[in-house]
């Protein structure tokens, strides 16, 4: 009996506390940079589309909304031809991010994006392309990749040896 | 049986067969690299190591390489065993100290060896911080992309190449760990089997160039058993579709036909699916104003439906690339008497004719992997690398039956490669060939032969008389008496004779003397069994066209001259690069009404009053029979946008229009099927050749599309954000989409071969009911022609009249001569230039040089080449290339030169 | 009183208990904001009051779908049940001095235990009715539930009618003029709290709907207005038990300074706002916990009551 009076005294104290709720639209939350909203493509630090269309993210989103189709600039640089996510079936879960080899996809923390239609939820690559690197301003992958694709020639990558000399016979 | 134990367990074991074949037979994972069925075992990653123990009492034991110890009766081995596991686990730790970072831009990512093998020996991070070894990569053509900072050498590469295929161009090359594999400069591979190389590299070195333009991971293609339609071998292919459009094509493998690979024609060809010259929708050509106009189904059909209704006689042109069923409705439509094929007379006879000595006599045709396994082998006038690639492929392993056989007589075991090849040497088994110029297979002949058709029959006809007296003589025979001796008596000692030929000659007597030739060796051997005899007929369904009956194009190009056809319906064949231009303009025009069935716009169908888009192979079912006589059955890759259709759906709809009630009861593909059986007792097991529609695993069909499919909630919805059920298979057991039965498969409709830990093609072995054997529950397929036997008629061999002109030989190129795959942008690019290929003398005595341009006539077609001097053409023939550059099909098989204006 | 007087008593009574009951949404999910440290409803209209309106009208524009597979005319009739009898149930209730619709009636208190007991077919037929598993499971439970609580429920009022002498709710008010029966009638009180809460299905005893176990229990497959007949039968039910704990325990319209009238509203309202508080504090019983206690603790309690009340009355 004496449990449920305090129980009850224990509720009845929190009249007077101060209330946890954001007054949303009006008063924002404020949202940690790593936080899962609406989804962008990032560049490499120059310039260039980081996504190289490996259909990861594809294959790793649990509701199947991102598809894409991969092609190749005339140097062999592989880049997304479309790229499309369907925001009215995404569940924001991050995996797609944490698939990305990359650093292009990314979940960034804007979650603003209702619509009266649902079509209009359905973004695609000019929507989703941002100018910048995103959350991870450094990396380029194509300096860490084998393939030159006319961003490095062979054996310029980091870490990386000169290409090796076949006709040599030295031991 | 041997019983060996594994880990502890015992199993019973083929003591034949090497213990990583057993291990993987058995279930079992464990990495490998260089070994592969098809290749042996040569120990050259030492990534398959396990433990050997000497006893039951050893628990020390010593490391092995599986693929190199024979599964002996009491073989104690472990897998899991530290030693083993350790080595293993550090092999692939050095194999990826250099191997780049590049899976996400890598087109075998998804199905990678590699990447399956390290996660099988479970090494996850690279250690090493040494600076990665680089190559600078080649140029290897429009088919295959070629990437050496991925290489592992592991040799798999060279070893298909050089010594299972017989190319030269690809070699290894350097040393240390510079070990190098390419071409001695950049160029296009000269194989035609180089696109094996995507699946035989264990990783991304070789890749599909033509898929990279539309990449497309192994999860997201939707797929379906099906058959090659770029020649008559019919190979087993595995089509991959994605967003509506074919991505590429993958050997399927089948334990009697083509095995693990594929030729680059059957690989390649698949672009023309896609090609800008597809019809999309029915057509009138010649609308209001010559202007073309787009037809509705509707409309369309009511067209063809009143040309049915108002033509006092329609005749049909069947097609030699079309299915079963679609030439059997026009069969239907048109009644037997006016059914023709696309095909010109020689072409329509060879195939006839081929037919019937597999019939009628006591030869079998084997299927491409019997052929490996013959020890003699006869070819007559076949140039089959480019007519039957694959069929070559056979033979160039036949040619090593006698020699590796010697090599087993030496006691060692027949998967120990780099054993056989050393007591092999150069040494090939006996391989004749009668050619009327050089083939690719020259190289591994016991005697080359350089003769004119004619003189290809009687030398064939001469041996079959050597064999059996009983076979007539025939005059004009040349070849001289030892050369006959030897071939005979190869074909008696044998344990397999083989005898080939093919249409590729234009000629009726050869492919009737190589059947003499086959049934006479009975006469002379001790068991009386005759040699097989393989034909290689041009075209997919050339065979399954001939079984139906009908007469060739010639004459219906005849009945139509005497003004006795109101209409034509032309089902999936260009007239005009049958007969030539100007023979099938005139026909048209006296046709009154012409309607054309085709995926592809012709100048044909540019003439036409109605065109209806066809299916395509992957975008309906139907059946074909290859060259064996093998009924295979193809099924749709994917569902094609509305209103293309299968060809026989379009005479259905016309037909039931205008009264044919027949069409009624084609409901779906297998009414159509079983019809057709009913009706021709030669097809009559057509529809045992796949697993029927109404096929159930635990009440659900099978999915087309593998389990991690991805994007289905995206790929579409920029037309409608409704998201689109996937269209219904009524006439498969397959589903498409990725929803099926969980439960895998019988491997005759097993779509992804996939298994867990093995996504590369090297998952095949979890589908083989035993390495290398058929797939799991039967590999799919029916055989309709089987021999006689005894008693038979030797064939009449009618030799044309000696005649001072050259005899009209047609040049197939493996890249061009096939209508359908040169429309593909890569196959097109190594499609030769037309040329007329002459002997230097009889270039001489025409007063020709290289290069002079010549007209060639036939039938009222002709076309205009230059001359390409070859001395290793026999004399007395003309080689004029089989349909490269639109040159008319009849003048390759009847084409006179004009010279001297 | 006339016959008019008594008309217009009627309407404003049945009135007020209902725009009560549509404020009581507003008020409950209000409080519950309050000591959940958040808002609540406060965007329509001045401090969110108008949402029981928007509501309301939702409801009003929504399906009223039966699912095919219930028994339609039981499942249509079923919410009406609940809502009837709690509304009855307040014909009872002297609100102040004359002021009632049959307040004098001498049998006002056996009146509302008859109403209580067929509110519970409501639920029991709502249940069986939409012939879902959940909903059947709920209807179980709610049958069990009430049926039991009924007895305490009868039993705790025993030593009130044994004080005041008389079964009409005017007469036992009146009784306590001198002094409130929540004192001598503590552990009546107590049961009757604690029962009242059961027979309104309200939390902690919510067993009947529990929307984690059983989804929405008995009202399941309830939806639009005929699910708001259930929702506003609850709440009717809220302010009728609090109107009677009132009426037998808190001296009714008994109080100092004020009229009558508003003492008697304040203390229910007290008493609406417990109930609310009952529901933001306590979690929910398992369902053989909640029988165990009303059998083994509340049953001994409540006849001990009235042995002693009777014992303490009969002994001069």
């Amino acid at each position: 009996m004496v449990f449920v009076l305090r129980s009850l005294w224990v509720v009845l104290q929190h009249m007077f506390r101060k209330r946890e709720t954001y007054r949303y639209p009006e008063e924002k939350a404020p949202l940690p940079p790593r936080w899962r909203g609406r989804i962008v493509l990032a560049r490499d630090p120059d310039g260039g589309e980081r996504c190289v269309a490996c259909y990861l993210c594809a294959v790793s989103c649990p509701v199947d909304c991102i598809a894409l189709q991969a092609t190749e600039d005339d140097q062999g640089r592989r880049y997304p031809d479309w790229f499309r996510i369907n925001f009215s079936r995404c569940i924001y879960c991050g995996l797609c991010e944490e698939a990305c080899p990359t650093y292009a996809i990314q979940l960034i923390p804007d979650y603003e994006m209702s619509e009266y239609r649902r079509d209009k939820l359905v973004y695609e690559k000019e929507h989703l392309l941002i100018e910048g690197p995103g959350k991870y301003p450094h990396y380029n992958f194509y300096r860490e990749a084998g393939v030159s694709v006319g961003v490095k020639d062979p054996g310029e990558s980091r870490e990386e040896e000169p290409p090796v000399d076949i006709r040599s016979l030295l031991p | 049986m041997a019983t060996i134990w594994i880990d502890g367990v015992s199993y019973e074991a083929d003591p034949s067969r090497n213990l990583l074949a057993v291990i993987l037979e058995l279930g079992f994972d464990l990495p490998y690299f260089c070994w592969h069925p098809a290749l042996g075992s040569i120990g050259a990653c030492r990534q398959c190591a396990i433990t050997q123990f000497r006893g039951e009492d050893d628990h020390q034991g010593q490391v092995v390489m599986a693929c190199m110890t024979p599964a002996a009766e009491g073989a104690r081995v472990s897998i899991d065993h530290a030693s083993a596991a350790t080595l293993r686990k550090s092999v692939i730790e050095w194999l990826m100290v250099s191997h780049p970072h590049d899976c996400p831009v890598c087109d075998e990512g998804g199905e990678c060896h590699l990447q399956d093998m390290t996660v099988m020996a479970g090494h996850t991070y690279r250690r090493s911080r040494l600076p990665k070894r680089t190559y600078i990569s080649q140029d290897l053509g429009p088919l295959i992309g070629h990437e050496m900072n991925r290489c592992i050498q592991c040799y798999r590469c060279v070893r298909f190449y050089r010594e299972y295929a017989g190319g030269h161009d690809l070699q290894a090359m350097g040393t240390r760990d510079r070990i190098y594999f390419g071409r001695y400069q950049d160029g296009p591979l000269e194989s035609e089997f180089a696109g094996n190389l995507v699946e035989i590299c264990p990783t991304g070195v070789f890749t599909d160039k033509t898929q990279a333009r539309h990449y497309t991971r192994k999860w997201d293609l939707q797929t379906a058993p099906s058959i090659c339609t770029h020649c008559g071998v019919g190979c087993n292919i595995n089509p991959g579709e994605r967003y509506g459009a074919l991505r590429r094509v993958r050997a399927r493998y089948h334990g009697a036909v083509n095995g693990y690979f594929l030729c680059d024609r059957g690989r390649y060809g698949y672009e023309f699916e896609s090609s800008d010259r597809r019809i999309r929708v029915p057509l009138a050509p010649r609308g209001e104003q010559n202007q073309a106009e787009e037809l509705s189904v509707q409309a369309a059909v009511t067209r063809v439906a009143k040309i049915l209704t108002s033509s006092r006689r329609v005749i049909g042109v069947g097609s030699p690339r079309a299915t079963i069923e679609s030439n059997y409705a026009l069969q239907r439509l048109v009644g037997a008497d006016g059914f023709f094929h696309a095909a010109c007379a020689e072409e329509h006879r060879s195939s006839l004719a081929a037919l019937d000595a597999l019939r009628e006599g006591p030869s079998r045709s084997p299927a491409l992997r019997e052929i490996e396994r013959c020890d003699a082998v006869v070819v007559l006038g076949e140039d089959l690398t480019q007519s039957a690639p694959m069929m070559a492929l056979a033979i160039r392993q036949a040619a090593l039956a006698i020699p590796r056989s010697v090599a087993e007589r030496q006691g060692i075991p027949p998967w120990h490669d780099a054993a056989i090849r050393e007591s092999v040497q150069s040494a090939r088994g006996p391989v004749f060939l009668l050619s009327p110029a050089p083939t690719k297979l020259d190289d591994l002949a016991t005697r080359v032969y350089r003769k004119t058709p004619r003189a290809i029959a009687a030398a064939g006809q001469a041996i079959a008389r050597a064999l059996d007296p009983q076979v007539p003589a025939l005059a004009g025979d040349e070849m001289d008496r030892a050369g006959i001796e030897e071939i005979a008596r190869a074909l008696t000692v044998a344990e397999r004779p083989l005898v080939v030929a093919g249409s590729g000659t234009a000629s009726e007597a050869v492919i009737n003397a190589a059947a003499n030739l086959a049934w006479a060796t009975s006469a002379a051997r001790e068991d009386d069994r005759a040699a097989e005899l393989a034909y290689a007929l041009p075209w997919a369904n050339s065979a399954g066209l001939s079984l139906l009956g009908g007469a060739p194009l010639d004459e219906a190009l005849a009945a139509a001259e005497r003004g006795e056809v109101d209409a034509a319906i032309i089902l999936e064949s260009d007239l005009d690069r049958i007969a030539g231009p100007g023979p099938a303009e005139r026909f048209l025009g006296q046709v009154r009404h012409a309607v054309v069935l085709d995926h592809i716009a012709h100048p044909t169908a540019a003439r036409a009053d109605v065109v209806l888009p066809a299916a395509t192979f992957a975008e309906g079912h139907g059946h074909l029979v290859n060259s064996e006589g093998r009924a295979q059955r193809q099924m749709a890759v994917f569902s094609p946008d509305e209103p293309i259709r299968e060809s026989w759906r379009w005479l259905r709809e016309a037909m039931m229009l205008a009264g044919y009630d027949e069409a009624d009861s084609w409901t779906g593909a297998e009414a159509i099927a079983e019809a057709a059986a009913r009706d021709h007792p030669a097809l009559a097991r057509l529809p045992d050749a796949q697993l029927s529609a109404d096929f159930r695993l635990g009440g659900a069909k099978v999915a087309r599309a593998p389990h991690r499919y991805s994007g289905r909630a995206a790929a579409k919805l920029h037309l409608n954000v409704l998201e689109p059920t996937p269209p219904r298979d009524n006439d498969s057991p397959l589903e498409f989409s990725m929803e099926g039965s969980p439960v895998l498969p019988p491997g005759k409709i097993e779509t992804t071969f996939w298994a867990p830990g093995w996504s590369s093609p090297q998952a095949l072995t979890r589908f083989q009911e035993e390495i290398d054997g058929p797939l799991r529950g039967g590999d799919p397929g029916v055989r309709l022609i089987e021999p006689a036997g005894e008693p038979f008629a030797y064939r009449d061999v009618a030799l044309s009249a000696p005649s001072p002109e050259l005899a009209p030989t047609p040049v197939v190129a493996a890249f061009g001569s096939e209508e359908l795959s040169a429309l593909a942008p890569g196959i097109a690019a190594l499609a030769p230039r037309a040329f007329l290929e002459l002997n230097p003398r009889d270039a001489a005595s025409l007063g020709l040089a290289d290069d002079d341009v010549v007209s060639v006539r036939a039938r009222g077609a002709s076309a205009r080449l230059s001359v390409r001097l070859e001395p290793g053409r026999a004399q007395g023939t003309a080689g004029i290339p089989l349909g490269l550059e639109d040159i008319p099909v009849a003048l390759s098989f009847a084409g006179e030169l004009i010279t001297g204006s | 009183m006339t016959t008019g007087g008594q008309i217009v008593v009627i309407i404003m009574i049945m009135g007020g208990a209902l725009s009560l009951a549509a404020g009581l949404i507003w008020v409950e999910r209000r409080l519950l904001g309050l000591w959940q440290d958040r808002y609540g409803p406060n965007r329509v209209g001045p401090f969110g009051i108008l949402q029981p309106l928007a509501d309301a009208i939702k409801l009003l524009f929504k399906e009223d779908w039966s699912p095919p597979f219930a028994d339609r005319s039981v499942f249509l009739i079923a919410p009406a049940v609940i809502f009837a009898t709690a509304l009855l149930s307040l014909a009872v209730v002297p609100v102040a001095p004359g002021i009632g619709v049959v307040a004098e009636w001498n049998v006002g208190l056996l009146f509302f235990l008859a109403m209580a007991s067929l509110g519970a077919y409501s639920v029991i037929l709502g249940g069986w009715a939409s012939n879902s598993k959940y909903s059947l499971l709920g209807g179980l439970r709610a049958a069990a539930q009430m049926l039991s609580y009924e007895v305490f429920m009868g039993l705790s009022l025993a030593g009130v009618v044994v004080l005041a002498g008389s079964f009409s709710l005017a007469e036992i008010v009146r009784a306590q003029a001198d002094l409130w029966y929540v004192v001598p009638q503590f552990l009546g009180f107590v049961v009757f709290l604690i029962a009242g809460l059961a027979e309104t299905r309200r939390l902690p005893f919510d067993l009947p709907e529990s929307e984690t176990e059983l989804i929405a229990g008995f009202h399941t497959e309830y939806s639009g207005m005929s699910f708001g007949l259930f929702f506003v039968g609850e709440y009717i039910g809220i302010i009728t038990i609090s109107a009677l704990i009132t009426t037998f325990f808190l001296g009714g319209w008994h109080g100092p300074l004020l009229p009558p009238l508003v003492w008697f509203l304040l203390k229910t309202l007290v008493l609406i706002a417990v109930f609310v508080l009952f529901r933001a504090a306590m979690p929910r019983p398992r369902f053989d916990q909640l029988m165990a206690w009303g059998w083994k603790i509340l049953l001994p309690i409540t006849l001990i009551n009235l042995l002693v009340t009777g014992a303490v009355v009969a002994l001069p």
